[in-house]
């Protein structure tokens, strides 16, 4: 029996304040959820039950000694981080057989931020391998099930972030963005993910895929909840040389403005034949609530869009096979027998890699080999700034960017895990706002066949909050961001 | 375009990837089609657009010169696969030694 609680991150907070209800309560019944539906949604990948029930525990006491005002702003609140970010002496396995057993040493800034603000860490989740994917069947642990459908994939990278949070195993989660696998599973899975801007979230001790691009964000069910957890998350980090030393706002308080004076363009681009047509009338339909707020939507051009993805299937891997290196058997993780230095590595690497992990260190290393840079990486570079010219073009006129998060309804389990292509192609979408280093806001905007569909909101750098404000607009005026899945309904 | 097996072996050697035959062939045959889909950039006229490496126009980011803690050299050691003496121990790596 799991007893009904509020299953929103804010609103359970204030249950706690009033004492409706305790963390221990709380997160007695995530573990609970989490007994009876992850052996086959398959969402976590480490669970740490006896940790979290003693913060629980240790939350109630502040609670019943009252002031709850001055208790931080996660207090005793359960959340799952994805399982790339570093926790110290508990395992992070980056999904992968080469990290199978390491317990880092230290944990990621994001980590510590969630700590201090009181966050009760029950576990770690499924990813593809090393972050390389879309759907979370590159894990080497298992895909992740979707919780609308349990036949068809979550989406990827943090699928299981996100099936976690969407599931109602936990009110909040974090997952990493370096081509879409943020908004991609909150897109397909039904419920609020962004990836912030680059350089607004520390990524010290998460472990690096692809430098240039990778960016942590949080997913929610509402967007309310995905402010809190930014603003939680977000800020200057010394450790992280790339991480921007500019001032976070008070996103709560930016959504209490409203929507007004935003502006809203369209992409034609976004709306092309290859996007499924339930798709496109959804989000269709969602910019014409945005028109009925008093929003103005107009249409823009993003004309090198398709170009993205191919640049990013140059960037992305050739990064990756530089960030990969380092598993080589000596510091961390497997290491193969063997008595040969040379031996040792690549044996150690093939049996700890997977298949698409090896797919792209070898292109990586390929476009990077001598005579091939200039051909591919240096032109894919190039793209680069193409894509960031048509964003700053749209930006010239327009605050927000709206279109689909993906071309598709989620898909089936298997269904495109034999064509490499034909899996990156669910990330048409999202890979373009990586490459620009935007912030980017998946929400869901309707349902098809029971299946969830994302919108996506893309805004100018450093400009979360004007993302946060015209989504939360949205949600006023409609209904899906309160829709669960069927098994998310308390046994 | 077609990636042939020579190619293959000298990218895993550089990459220091142990391939089995079939991981060679199916790659062989997947990294062409990735690189004849990328090809498509060819089209778009680049000459005289400059590079992005990074989204962010950051270069050189110092911080004060004052001694911090590291990690604990045991903790970092006993996440090893061996270790010894203080020290990551490797295979024999200097010939004669």
């Amino acid at each position: 029996m799991e007893p009904r609680h509020p299953s929103g991150a804010l609103a359970l907070r204030a249950a706690y304040a009033a004492r409706d209800v305790r963390p221990s309560d709380v997160v007695d019944a995530a573990l609970a959820r989490i007994a009876r539906l992850d052996p086959d949604l398959h969402a976590f990948l480490h669970v740490d039950g006896d940790r979290a029930r003693a913060e629980a525990s240790a939350w109630d006491g502040r609670f019943r000694a009252g002031a709850a005002d001055g208790l931080p702003p996660l207090a005793g609140v359960p959340v799952a981080v994805k399982d790339n970010m570093c926790t110290r002496g508990s395992p992070t396995t980056c999904g992968s057989r080469i990290l199978e057993g390491w317990r880092p040493p230290y944990d990621a800034t994001v980590v510590t931020r969630l700590r201090e603000a009181g966050a009760i860490i029950v576990g770690k989740t499924n990813l593809d391998e090393f972050a390389m994917g879309s759907s979370t069947e590159h894990s080497a642990f298992g895909p992740t099930r979707n919780p609308w459908d349990r036949t068809r994939v979550p989406g990827g990278s943090s699928g299981g972030s996100a099936a976690a949070v969407a599931a109602g195993m936990v009110p909040l989660a974090l997952g990493s963005d370096t081509g879409g696998s943020v908004r991609l599973p909150a897109g397909f899975c039904g419920i609020v993910g962004m990836k912030p801007t680059y350089g607004r979230v520390s990524r010290y001790g998460l472990v690096a895929f692809a430098s240039s691009l990778d960016q942590i964000g949080p997913f929610a069910f509402d967007v309310a909840d995905c402010a809190l957890l930014l603003r939680t998350v977000a800020g200057h980090d010394p450790r992280d040389s790339t991480s921007a030393n500019v001032p976070v706002p008070d996103y709560a308080a930016a959504l209490a403005q409203g929507a007004g004076g935003i502006r809203v363009g369209v992409p034609d681009e976004a709306f092309g034949p290859g996007v499924e047509p339930a798709v496109a009338s959804a989000v269709r339909q969602a910019l014409e609530v945005f028109t009925a707020q008093g929003v103005q939507v107009e249409q823009i051009s993003l004309p090198t869009i398709d170009a993205a993805l191919p640049a990013y299937y140059l960037i992305a891997p050739a990064e990756a096979s530089s960030n990969l290196a380092r598993y080589d058997g000596v510091q961390y993780g497997l290491r193969a027998a063997s008595d040969d230095l040379y031996e040792m590595y690549a044996e150690t690497r093939r049996q700890g890699f997977g298949a698409e992990v090896k797919r792209r260190i070898m292109l990586g290393t390929y476009v990077l080999s001598a005579g091939y840079y200039e051909a591919y990486y240096l032109k894919a570079q190039r793209v680069r700034t193409l894509v960031a010219r048509d964003f700053e073009r749209a930006f010239s006129h327009v605050d927000v960017v709206a279109m689909p998060v993906a071309p598709t309804l989620p898909f089936a389990l298997g269904e495109r895990a034999a064509d490499p292509l034909q899996m990156y192609l669910s990330d048409i979408f999202t890979i373009p706002v990586n490459l620009a280093g935007l912030p980017g806001l998946a929400l869901p905007c309707g349902f098809h066949n029971g299946l969830p569909i994302g919108m996506q909101l893309v805004g100018r750098a450093f400009e979360e909050a004007t993302l946060l404000r015209a989504a939360h607009a949205y949600e006023q005026a409609t209904p899906w961001h309160r829709e669960r899945p069927p098994v998310a309904a308390a046994a | 375009m077609a990636i042939d097996r020579a190619t293959v072996d000298h990218v895993a050697h550089l990459a220091r990837l142990a391939l089995t035959d079939q991981d060679r062939e199916r790659f062989a045959e997947q990294l062409g089609r990735i690189l004849e889909y990328c090809a498509r950039l060819n089209q778009l006229p680049l000459a005289d657009v400059p590079p992005t490496s990074h989204v962010i126009p950051i270069t050189n980011v110092l911080r004060d010169d004052t001694a911090t803690l590291s990690l604990d050299r045991d903790e970092v050691l006993t996440a090893a696969p061996a270790h010894e003496a203080g020290f990551f121990r490797v295979p024999k790596v200097l010939e004669g030694a």
